[in-house]
Formats: C-alpha cells, sequence, structure tokens
C-alpha cells in the first residue's frame, strides 16, 4: 500500500520537474519516441478512420481521405431517426449496466470470501474458478446455447446476459485486492458488532474501490462489445444489442459501412462516459489506499 | 466494568499448543498488563477473550458469566489494535462512531455520545478529518475513541503504542493511564516493552512460551521476581547473572567472591543476580564486593553505565555520572545485601 503512495509522488515528482529543452536529443531517446509515435498512430487510425467515415457519402467512403470533401450529418440524422438504433442502444444499455453490477457484487462477494475465510475445499473452489478461465469463450458458447435453450432463455435478456453474471477474472482480482484489506479492520468491525455481510460491505468494499473500478469499466466494456454470444441467443431483431444490430446494415443491399461507423462512433459514447466516471474512482482508491497505521 | 476470568486457557492451532492454561483472575477496574517476548502468547491471549478465536480448552468468564460461546459484539468488550484499524475512508467522527452503529441509541445520542468521547480526547477539532490527514498519536487516539465510545466491560488493548515515536509512546501512556483513572474501567493491555508494562500496570502478567511466569504489582515482580526469566526481562538493564556454588562460608562465585548467606536449598549450583542499579562504586572505607577492570563506559547523563570485567565474567554497573572512570581504571562496587537474588541455577526459580 505504502508502495502506491511513493509511486504515486515520485509520479508527481517527475511532473512537477521542468523538462529541459536545451537538452540534446539523444538517438535512443529519438528511436523510443518515433516507435510510441508509429504504436500511436496503429491505435488511432481506425478510431480516425471511423469517425472520419461517419461523415462522408456512400460514394465517398472507399477513398482514404480523412477529411472528406463534402462533411455530412446526412448519416447520424439517418442514424438517430431510425427507431431500431434506439431499440439496439438501449438493449446493449441495459444487458451491459445489469452484468456489470452483477459481476461487481458477486466477484467481490466470491473473492472476499475466498480471501478472507478459511473453510474446508476452499482451495479446491479458488482453482475450480480460476481453471474456467482456461477454455475459451468459443468452446463454451454451444453448451450454453443448449442450455439457454431448454431452460427456454433464447431470445431474452436472461439469456444474453447469464454467462457473464459472474466472472473468474473479476473473482480472481477481486480477491487478490483483498488481501490488501488488513484483517485487524475486519476484526475490529466484527467486535464493534457487524455482521459479516455488513463488514464486507461497510468496510472491505469501499477499500478496493480502485479493483471494483478496474472491474466495472472491464465487464461494461467485455458485455458492450459482445458479439458473438448475443448473435447466437437472439434472433428477434427486437432483443439485438448495438453491435449485432450494427451489422444488419450490411445484409440490407449491400455494405453501408458509413452506417456502421456512424452507429459505431455513437456506440463508444458511454463507453467513455463509464472509463471517464470510474477512473476518477481509481485515482481517488489509489490515494485512500496509501494510509498506514 | 467487569471482572475477567481466565481458567486452564489452552489454544492449539493445529498441533501446535501455543497456550498451556493460562489462569487469571483481574479484579473490576483493575489495569492488567501482559508483557513477555515476541511469540510467547500474548496476542493469542488477548484474542481468545475478544472471540476472535476459539478457545480449545478451559474457560473465559467476563463479569462472572462464561462468554467461551459467545460472538465478539456479544462480549460486550472493546479493542484497540496495534495498527490502530481505523477505516481510512471515514472520517473520525464516522471512525469514533462506527462502534454505535449497531447500538439501538437515537441518532441524537449517538451524536452527543461521540462528541463527548471527542472532548475527553481533545479530538473534537479533528472529527471532520479523514485519518490520512492525522498524525500517528492521533490515529491512536481515534482507535482509543472508538473503542471508548460503547462504554464496554472490558477493554482491550495489543501493543497500541508500538507504531509511536518513543516522545509520542511515553505521552500517550500518560493519556491511556489518565483515561483509566477517568472511566475506571477493565483494561487488559499487551505490551512486549516493559518500562510500558511497569508504568501502565496495577498488576503485571509476564508471560513465556505460553505460560505465565508471574503475576503481581510492578513492585513485586521488580523486588521479588519469582525466576530467573522474571528477574532479567523486568527492569532495564538487564540483572547481572553470576554462577556460583554453596559452601559453608555462603556463596562462592566463579567469579572469585564470597556472599555470607545461608540459603535454604539444596541446589547444585547457583545463580546471583544483582541489577545493575544496585552495583554501584564502593567508596574506600567500604568492603567491596567485587573489584574489576573498565572495559566499556556507556554515558546517560545522570549515571554512566560501565562493564567491569570479573575473571572470565563481566557485569554492568552504574556510577554517577559526574565522576565516571575511565577504560582500563580498577574499580571496586558493592551492592546492598536485600538487592542481591538467588536462582536455583538448574531450575531458574527463585531461592527465597
Ligand atoms: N493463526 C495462527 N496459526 C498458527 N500459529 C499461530 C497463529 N497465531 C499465532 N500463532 C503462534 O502462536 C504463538 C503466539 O503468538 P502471539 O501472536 O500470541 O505472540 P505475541 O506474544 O503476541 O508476540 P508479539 O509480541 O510478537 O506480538 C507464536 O508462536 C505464533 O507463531
Ligand atoms: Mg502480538
Amino acid at each position: 500500500m505504502s508502495n502506491i503512495e511513493y509511486k504515486a509522488s515520485a509520479a508527481t515528482l517527475d511532473t512537477a520537474k521542468p523538462y529541459n529543452y536545451n537538452k540534446r536529443m539523444e538517438p535512443a531517446k529519438v528511436i523510443r519516441w518515433t516507435i510510441l509515435f508509429l504504436g500511436g498512430v496503429v491505435m488511432i487510425m481506425p478510431i480516425v478512420f471511423m469517425m472520419s467515415t461517419s461523415f462522408k457519402w456512400p460514394h465517398e467512403i472507399y477513398n482514404l481521405k480523412i477529411i472528406p470533401d463534402d462533411p455530412t450529418i446526412e448519416n447520424y440524422t439517418y442514424v438517430l431517426e431510425d427507431g431500431r438504433f434506439y431499440k439496439w442502444f438501449v438493449n446493449s444499455l441495459i444487458i451491459a449496466t445489469i452484468t456489470t453490477i452483477s459481476a461487481v457484487i458477486f466477484d467481490s462477494l466470491v473473492g472476499y470470501t475466498l480471501c478472507k475465510f478459511r473453510f474446508r475445499g476452499r482451495m479446491i473452489v479458488f482453482v475450480a474458478i480460476l481453471s474456467t478461465l482456461m477454455i475459451p469463450t468459443e468452446m463454451l458458447v454451444i453448451p450454453w446455447y443448449l442450455m439457454a435453450k431448454d431452460f427456454g432463455w433464447l431470445n431474452s435478456y436472461w439469456g444474453i446476459m447469464f454467462p457473464g453474471v459472474m466472472t473468474a477474472f473479476g473473482t480472481f482480482l477481486m480477491k487478490q485486492f483483498f488481501e490488501s484489506v488488513p484483517d485487524d479492520f475486519l476484526e475490529a468491525a466484527r467486535i464493534d458488532g457487524l455482521n459479516e455481510f455488513q463488514i464486507w460491505w461497510t468496510v472491505a468494499m469501499p477499500l478496493v474501490t480502485p479493483a471494483i473500478s478496474a472491474l466495472a469499466i472491464f465487464v461494461f466494456l467485455g458485455n458492450w462489445t459482445a458479439f458473438i454470444w448475443p448473435l447466437i441467443v437472439t434472433n428477434d431483431p427486437e432483443l439485438y444489442t448495438l453491435p449485432v444490430g450494427l451489422t444488419t446494415f450490411s445484409v440490407e443491399q449491400s455494405v453501408e459501412w458509413e452506417l456502421i461507423m456512424t452507429g459505431a462512433a455513437l456506440a463508444t459514447i458511454p463507453t467513455l462516459i463509464v472509463f471517464l466516471v470510474f477512473q476518477r474512482y481509481i485515482i481517488r482508491g489509489v490515494v485512500m489506499t496509501g494510509l498506514k497505521g | 466494568m467487569a471482572t475477567v476470568e481466565l481458567k486452564g486457557l489452552v489454544k492449539t492451532f493445529g498441533k501446535t499448543e501455543v497456550l498451556h492454561g493460562i489462569d487469571l483472575a483481574v479484579e473490576d477496574g483493575e489495569f492488567i498488563v501482559f508483557v513477555g517476548p515476541s511469540g510467547c502468547g500474548k496476542s493469542t491471549t488477548l484474542r481468545l477473550l475478544a472471540g476472535l478465536d476459539e478457545v480449545s480448552s478451559g474457560e473465559i468468564l467476563i463479569g462472572g458469566n462464561v462468554v467461551n460461546n459467545l460472538e465478539p459484539k456479544e462480549r460486550n468488550i472493546a479493542m484497540v489494535f496495534q495498527n490502530y484499524a481505523i477505516y481510512p475512508h471515514m472520517s473520525v467522527r464516522k471512525n469514533i462512531g462506527f462502534g454505535l452503529r449497531t447500538s439501538k441509541m437515537s441518532k441524537a445520542d449517538k451524536e452527543k455520545r461521540i462528541d463527548e468521547v471527542a472532548e475527553l480526547l481533545g479530538m473534537t477539532d479533528l472529527l471532520d478529518r479523514k485519518p490520512g490527514q492525522l498524525s500517528g498519536g492521533q490515529r491512536q487516539r481515534v482507535a482509543i475513541g472508538r473503542a471508548m465510545v460503547r462504554d464496554p466491560l472490558v477493554f482491550l488493548f495489543d501493543e497500541p503504542l508500538s507504531n509511536l515515536d518513543a516522545q509520542l509512546r511515553t505521552q500517550m501512556r500518560l493519556e491511556i493511564k489518565k483515561l483509566h483513572q477517568d472511566v475506571g474501567t477493565t483494561i487488559v493491555f499487551v505490551t512486549h516493552d516493559q518500562v510500558e508494562a511497569m508504568t501502565l500496570a496495577d498488576r503485571i502478567v509476564i508471560m513465556k512460551d505460553g505460560h505465565i511466569q508471574q503475576v503481581g504489582t510492578p513492585a513485586e515482580v521488580y523486588q521479588k521476581p519469582v525466576n530467573m526469566f522474571v528477574a532479567q526481562f523486568i527492569g532495564a538493564p538487564s540483572m547481572n547473572m553470576l554462577p556460583g556454588k554453596k559452601s559453608s562460608a555462603g556463596i562462592v562465585l566463579n567469579a572469585g567472591p564470597t556472599i555470607s548467606e545461608s540459603l535454604n536449598s539444596d541446589a547444585s549450583g547457583i545463580m546471583v543476580g544483582i541489577r545493575p542499579n544496585d552495583l554501584t562504586p564502593a567508596l574506600d572505607n567500604e568492603a567491596a564486593l567485587f573489584e574489576g577492570r573498565v572495559k566499556i563506559i556507556e554515558p546517560l547523563g545522570p549515571e554512566t553505565l560501565v562493564y567491569v570485567e570479573l575473571g572470565q565474567h563481566e557485569v554492568l554497573a552504574t556510577v554517577p555520572g559526574r565522576t565516571p572512570p575511565k577504560i582500563g581504571d580498577t574499580i571496586r562496587l558493592k551492592a546492598p545485601q536485600e538487592e542481591i537474588h538467588f536462582f536455583n541455577a538448574d531450575t531458574g526459580a527463585a531461592i527465597l
């Protein structure tokens, strides 16, 4: 914990130090910055093309110009006036929000239990949960589908959500973070008369907000962008999520890239919001856990 | 306020037994200090009392009731931890009030109680701060405040001062003592610092390897240690121990001199213990117990500690600070007869 604090203060010191512009550029530095710059360009290009395409007319989309000759917001008007987009957007929002809340709660409950309680079979449970991380989603899709079919979950929100309401990775992450919560804290609360559930909620959870934020971002993004499973488990356009719905723009006559890119550009907005909101907590959380007795 | 009784308390972790039958009766309102070297089972005893660990065998009574099967919260005790265990995400007010969360008091009464406690600890101005904005001593005070707010039957302290610097420790020690005088609640306090034990305790419990060695007032354990361990553990610097034998003339020390004392013991070997404070320079016209060469001197200000070579052995003596001897000087040392302790060299038990 003190480690984090130390690093954080080191970082502020670094930025506080004025950069010495007179210093000659060393070759190693030039190479390093060039590589970083190229890496940055590679990562940003798809987003730039997405934005640029969303402002182009259909005839211009195979022209790789970044600034369209004749920019238009026609695509946005079209997508936003098409009722389906809202439907899918709302579907995605509901599904991603519920799975995020559910995964955060259950992953941290299970992680907390595995971390702070000693009981028979604890290691077995932990290893069993971890081992599911080694099975790729592609392999699970068919069993999930058969299961959903037999339970009658096809074409329902629950059918889309159930594989994600709890995650093995999140459980592992939370377990590791709970290690940093001293047992004293929990015992003090126990003496003060809180029950185990209250201790988890009022003492342990606030101390791992950075982990919760990171997990929330991961889970939200994962579910917001999920494609294969929602595609398989639904065939009712009313229940499509945004990524599944957007692909239907491509099957009608030809691939309408400008519309897909417009939808995709709009789809990034919630992810940006989620990231900005939770990122603050990551930073604040680090400051809080820097407290040492 | 309540009495506390431990009866034949045993604790095992897996196959290792770490407490081997602890018997102790603590009176109502008494300040009891457990002291002993690291790993002797002090914290374990305290945790059993608090109900944080389960008793392997034996009984714990608080206020005359067996509490073995009660949850920590049902025992009405409060505990202050070494690392304070105050919550960094809550304000001082919330931290102090934490102990009242489950109480049935009205909100206004709770606030009033928190203010009272803060007042008592001189923390009224700090109530809205977060622990991160407090000094070590202030954090410790919050931890004590949280324990006090519920008005428990017994306070348990586990080395609460060991994270503080020396000066603050002395100050907090005084505050805890004052607090005890004000509220009069029974306190069980754990420390490995014998000075803390001596200054705070009504009675001291000295532990070693899961056994109680001696229970007594600070004066008793200092003046009449029951064995060599207690004799050397209590008092700083530690008591000098010199091996010797019984003879018709008295106790013949291997280091030379004979102490005329007829001991009621048939021990083959005798250990003679003299505290450094009692071993002082003899005046020219006085008889000396030892005579030896000064090897090292350690000035402390009011007095100077002197390491004196006695043949194969070495003793630590105290001389007045203004007239220290020089290294290599020969020094004559005396000790009052009544301050010389004798122990059975085999069993370590005191011979009275
Ligand atoms: N949970 C546990 N499992 C196994 N052994 C333990 C456990 N807790 C304590 N012990 C052992 O019990 C013995 C007593 O420990 P305890 O913590 O009571 O010592 P202590 O007197 O408080 O020492 P210190 O001054 O270092 O705090 C030690 O040998 C320790 O290794
Ligand atoms: Mg301890």
